[in-house]
């Protein structure tokens, strides 16, 4: 039953990724990408890693699509034809490139595989200590703001620099003009 | 600007409830799925449909850049803050054991703060980051 599931989503996953890169309408595109995100997400759920699929929901269909159509706003929604001639070197490149991928996946563990060498490093220290050493009920709460704080340190201060740079890129006009007319009530403040 | 009735009507109904479910999440997070990022995030999306609706220039008076640009910062220093707070205590850099009289109680306190410093820095990072992408290329920036 459940791999039916796994395959009806990855199916979809499959048409729409291909889809998306078929479209000339890059509105539509961004609207597909917001299916495909909804569509991982629902995969995530579907492996047990809700965390993962709220985050993909929340940012991946919500938020990214409405930032990539604020985008299309300020730019065109029509993809530029040049790109559209057949080359035959990329297309060796990528095939080449995936042929190497999916050679690689034969060498990975099963899904859920508890031998899996992810499944034994720290995550066994963390499933039988996290209850007394930290005595939260949501382990992967647990090891985000505890076990990794450190990371998730470094994660905010990732998106407080994305935002920085945002509004330097963005609104550095805005910036610039404040400063410039601050200058100029200085200056004639001065004479 | 064209009036839309319903969405906006609806969207009058829905904002409250996204943005206390953001909060439930936010602090629910200890013992349910969701925590500080995702909280911030419906807690963002929650202002950018507000904005989107009702236009950029109401949802910046609700919610004005210059407030934004202080939870920004605010929500990271929270948390270097809560790191800091545990080395005068005694510990390392964001071990909360020592936060409070015994190791639970403080990693409980601490997990709540960090949680809440990332839930408000991304919040007002997906607002600023929105209000920044509608209000290129207007006349009045």
């Amino acid at each position: 039953m459940l791999d039916i599931v796994h395959l009806v989503l990855f199916t979809f996953l499959a048409v729409v990724a291909v889809a998306i890169i078929r479209l000339k309408d890059l509105f539509a595109a961004v609207m597909l990408m917001g299916i495909f995100s909804l569509l991982s997400a629902s995969l995530f759920t579907v492996m047990d890693a809700v965390d993962v699929a709220f985050t993909e929901a929340a940012v991946g269909a919500g938020i990214s699509t409405i930032l990539m159509l604020a985008t299309l706003a300020l730019t065109e929604s029509e993809e530029e034809p040049k790109y559209n001639r057949f080359k035959i070197l990329p297309l060796i490149a990528v095939v080449l490139t995936g042929a190497v991928l999916v050679f690689a996946t034969f060498d990975m563990p099963r899904y859920g595989d508890p031998e899996a060498p992810i499944h034994q490093h720290v995550a066994p220290h963390y499933i039988e200590h996290t209850d007394d050493e930290i005595g939260v009920p949501n382990m992967v709460t647990a090891v985000l703001a505890s076990y990794r704080g450190y990371d998730t340190w470094g994660e905010t201060t990732v998106i407080f620099t994305a935002c920085v740079g945002v509004m330097l890129l963005l609104g550095g006009h805005a910036i610039v003009e404040r400063f410039r007319r601050r200058r100029k009530l200085d200056v004639e403040g001065d004479s | 600007m064209i009036s839309h009735l319903i969405p906006r009507v609806l969207s009058k109904l829905l904002i409250p409830l996204i943005m206390l479910f953001a909060l439930y999440v936010q602090f629910h997070g200890d013992y349910g799925p969701g925590g500080g990022f995702q909280a911030g995030v419906i807690f963002g999306a929650g202002i950018i449909l507000y904005s989107l609706l009702f236009g950029l220039d109401q949802a910046k008076e609700v919610f004005p850049p210059r407030v934004l640009e202080i939870f920004v910062a605010g929500g990271v220093l929270l948390y270097g803050g809560v790191g800091i707070a545990a080395i005068f205590a005694g510990g390392n850099f964001l071990d909360y054991d020592v936060l409070a009289h015994d190791p639970h109680h403080g990693q409980h306190l601490g997990i709540l703060l960090v949680e809440l410093g990332v839930g408000i820095t991304v919040a007002a990072v997906m607002a600023t980051i929105f209000f920044q992408f509608a209000g290129r290329g207007r006349t009045d920036d």
